[in-house]
C-alpha cells in the first residue's frame, strides 16, 4: 500500500494513514498513561507522527518492511513528546501558584499543541493551510481564491506543513 | 484555527505530489559542491608537499590515501544507512574497522622492512600538531556539507550519526591533507590522523545531536 502511496496514489495514500491513525493513537494514549500523563493530550502526538511519516516518507526503503518503519518514526516522535512535556511541567511548577488563584483550567482540546503552532505561522501559508485543511477545498480552487498560481499553493501548503512540523520539535 | 486528525490527513494527501529527493542523491551533491571548498583551502593553505611526484612512488604515502578514502567511503555508507528512522548501527558498525584493518597491515609490513628511523621518531614525525589541526579545519566544510544531506533523512540517533558524518568528513579532509603531510609511515597515520578524526567525529556528534533532529 505504502509503494502505491508514494509512487504518487494519493487515494491509497489516503487509506493508509487513515489506517495507521488508530494504531498510532492508541500507541500515544498507551505511551502517555505509561508516563502518567493524560491521555487526552495524544491527538497533538498522534499529528506530530503523522506529519512527520509524511514529510519523511522518502525515508521508507520501497524493499523494505513497511510496520518497523512506521513505529520507529511513532516511538521517536512519542519520546520527544513525553520528554518535552515532562520538561514543561518541570518548568510548570515555578510559575504555579501565582496563576492558579485567578486563571481557570485550560479547556482541553484536542490538538492543543498543533493548533497554538498553526497561529505562528505566517498569513499566507496560514490561509492556504485554512483552505485546505479546514474548507477541504482543492490545490486548484485555493489558487483561484488567494490568485495564486498552483504551483505557488503546493509550495506555500509543503512549507507550512515543514515549519509546523519543526515549530512543534523546538516547542 | 484548529485542524482535526482528519483535516491534517486530507492536507497531508494533497500535498503528496510534492516529491523529495533520496537522502543519498542529497547527500552526494552537498558533499561533491563541498569538497572543491575544502581542496581550495589546501592548495591556498598548505600547498601539496614539493617532492609529490617522487613519494607517489613510496607504498607507504600511497597507503595513506587508502586508508583516508576506506574511512570516507565506510562512513559515508554508514551514514547513509543511519539517515533512516528504523536503521541501527548493528550490522553496519563493522564496515567502519576497514580503515583500521587498511593501516594495521601497513604497521606490520612496516615493521618487516628494514627502516631508517626508529619506531618512535616515525610515529612522532614531523609535524603531528599541524595534521592534528589542518584535518579538522579542512572537513569543516564537508562536515556542513554531510549534515545538510543528512537533515533530509531521519536518522533515530541523531547524534551517532553526527558522529559518523563526523568519520566521513575527517576521511575526506584527510585524504586532501595526505597530499601534503610528508610523514608517510603507517604509525604516524595510526596515531595522528586518528586524533584528528576523533576530533572530528566528536563535533559531528554535538552538531548532529542538534541539526539532524527530525
Amino acid at each position: 500500500m505504502m509503494r502505491q502511496a508514494v509512487a504518487g496514489d494519493d487515494e491509497t495514500y489516503h487509506r493508509l494513514l487513515r489506517q495507521v491513525t488508530p494504531v498510532l493513537r492508541a500507541a500515544a494514549r498507551r505511551g502517555l498513561a505509561r508516563a502518567g500523563q493524560p491521555a487526552d493530550q495524544s491527538e497533538d502526538i498522534v499529528q506530530e507522527i503523522l506529519l512527520a511519516v509524511h514529510l519523511k516518507r522518502h525515508t521508507w526503503d520501497v524493499t523494505a518492511p513497511f510496520a518497523p518503519w512506521l513505529f520507529a518514526i511513532a516511538r521517536n516522535k512519542l519520546i520527544d513528546a513525553l520528554r518535552r512535556r515532562g520538561r514543561r511541567i518541570f518548568v510548570n511548577i515555578d510559575d504555579f501558584a501565582e496563576t492558579l488563584a485567578d486563571e481557570p483550567a485550560a479547556p482541553k482540546v484536542s490538538a492543543a499543541e498543533v493548533d497554538a503552532q498553526l497561529q505562528t505561522l505566517p498569513q499566507r501559508q496560514r490561509d492556504v493551510l485554512q483552505s485546505i485543511a479546514v474548507e477541504a477545498s482543492s490545490i486548484k480552487q485555493t489558487a483561484a481564491r488567494f490568485a495564486m498560481t498552483e504551483g505557488a499553493v503546493r509550495v506555500a501548503l509543503h512549507r507550512a506543513l515543514s515549519s509546523l512540523t519543526a515549530k512543534l520539535r523546538e516547542q | 484555527m484548529r485542524m482535526e486528525t482528519d483535516q491534517l490527513i486530507r492536507t497531508l494527501v494533497a500535498d503528496n505530489a510534492q516529491r523529495v529527493l533520496p537522502v543519498g542523491i542529497i547527500l552526494l551533491l552537498a558533499l561533491m559542491a563541498a569538497t572543491p571548498v575544502s581542496t581550495a583551502m589546501l592548495l591556498l593553505g598548505l600547498g601539496v608537499r614539493p617532492d609529490v611526484m617522487l613519494a607517489m612512488r613510496n607504498p607507504f604515502f600511497d597507503l595513506k590515501f587508502v586508508v583516508t578514502m576506506a574511512l570516507a567511503i565506510s562512513a559515508a555508507t554508514v551514514s547513509l544507512h543511519l539517515s533512516r528512522p528504523e536503521a541501527s548501527l548493528q550490522g553496519w558498525g563493522w564496515l567502519l574497522i576497514a580503515p583500521i584493518v587498511v593501516v594495521s597491515g601497513g604497521i606490520v609490513s612496516e615493521m618487516m622492512l628494514p627502516q631508517r628511523l626508529p619506531m618512535l621518531a616515525r610515529l612522532v614525525g614531523h609535524n603531528s600538531l599541524l595534521c592534528m589541526s589542518a584535518i579538522p579545519v579542512l572537513s569543516l566544510p564537508i562536515l556542513a556539507a554531510a549534515m545538510i544531506g543528512l537533515r533530509h533523512g531521519a536518522p533515530a540517533r541523531p547524534a551517532a550519526a553526527g558522529a559518523i558524518a563526523g568519520l566521513l568528513s575527517a576521511g575526506a579532509a584527510a585524504t586532501l591533507y595526505a597530499s601534503h603531510c610528508t610523514d608517510d609511515s603507517p604509525l604516524f597515520v595510526a596515531t595522528w590522523y586518528t586524533i584528528a578524526a576523533g576530533i572530528v567525529a566528536g563535533l559531528g556528534a554535538l552538531i548532529g545531536k542538534r541539526v539532524l533532529r527530525y
